[in-house]
């Protein structure tokens, strides 16, 4: 699709919808949010610049090897962050740094890591699967 | 005809639902007071879900990441078998 004004407004938009993404994912454990609902937002933001540019920009901006490599990177810092509660003679994901002052961006000890992880993975496989869902051939082999 | 029966159990079923905001309901019990009461604390998150699907039910949530990596693993797998001769 080629439009001048979906390409124009689209420019703006895309930034600041990923900025609102990265937000909601960063203040996960402050203000109502985190990572499933900030790594839908952050995905929305690519699948609005695949619309208005097309696929292949897509691919040019966020190959699809990095994406899955997003995407396993996010679920297994997950579970390697589990494994610190662990060594630290606790549970497996045991909250084990110190809580902070709540309401501050650091506070709530592991859970801003957990949300980043988190985060990171679901923006990874919102895009995956609208490119795939989408038939896109542009998509490198592995 | 069977999806008119469903139907009118579930319709049944949602009269008996307790009305929003009942205390007097099963799942209102000590672990909800526990979280509204001491997750501030506990998790440092002033954000109460966070505290709840990040700390106290962590495990669960590594879950749910388990079921989208697994649900991409088998798009890829579909998707990719079809483009392939």
């Amino acid at each position: 699709m080629d439009d001048l004004i979906l390409r124009t407004v689209a420019r703006v938009l895309v930034p600041l919808v990923q900025l609102c993404g990265l937000a909601i994912i960063a203040y996960g454990h402050v203000s109502p949010g985190g990572g499933f609902a900030g790594g839908t937002v952050l995905a929305a933001g690519f699948v609005l610049y695949a619309l208005a540019f097309g696929q292949e920009a897509l691919d040019r901006r966020l190959p699809e090897r990095t994406a899955r490599t997003a995407e396993s990177l996010g679920a297994a810092w997950f579970a390697v962050l589990g494994l610190v509660g662990l060594a630290a003679g606790r549970n497996y994901l045991a909250n084990v740094l110190p809580p902070g002052s709540p309401g501050r961006l650091l506070s709530g000890g592991i859970i801003a890591l957990v949300t980043a992880g988190v985060g990171l993975k679901v923006a990874a496989t919102m895009v995956t699967l609208f490119r795939r869902l989408m038939g896109g051939e542009g998509g490198e082999r592995p | 005809m069977i999806l008119v029966l469903i139907g009118v159990a579930l319709l049944g079923v949602a009269v008996e639902l307790p009305p929003f905001g009942e205390r007097a309901v099963p799942s209102w019990n000590e672990v909800a007071r526990h979280y509204l009461d001491r997750s501030l604390n506990e998790t440092g998150a002033s954000s109460v879900v966070a505290g709840i699907i990040t700390d106290y039910r962590g495990f669960d949530t590594l879950g749910e990441v388990t079921v989208l990596f697994t649900a991409v693993t088998a798009l890829l797998v579909v998707l990719e078998g079809r483009s392939r001769p």
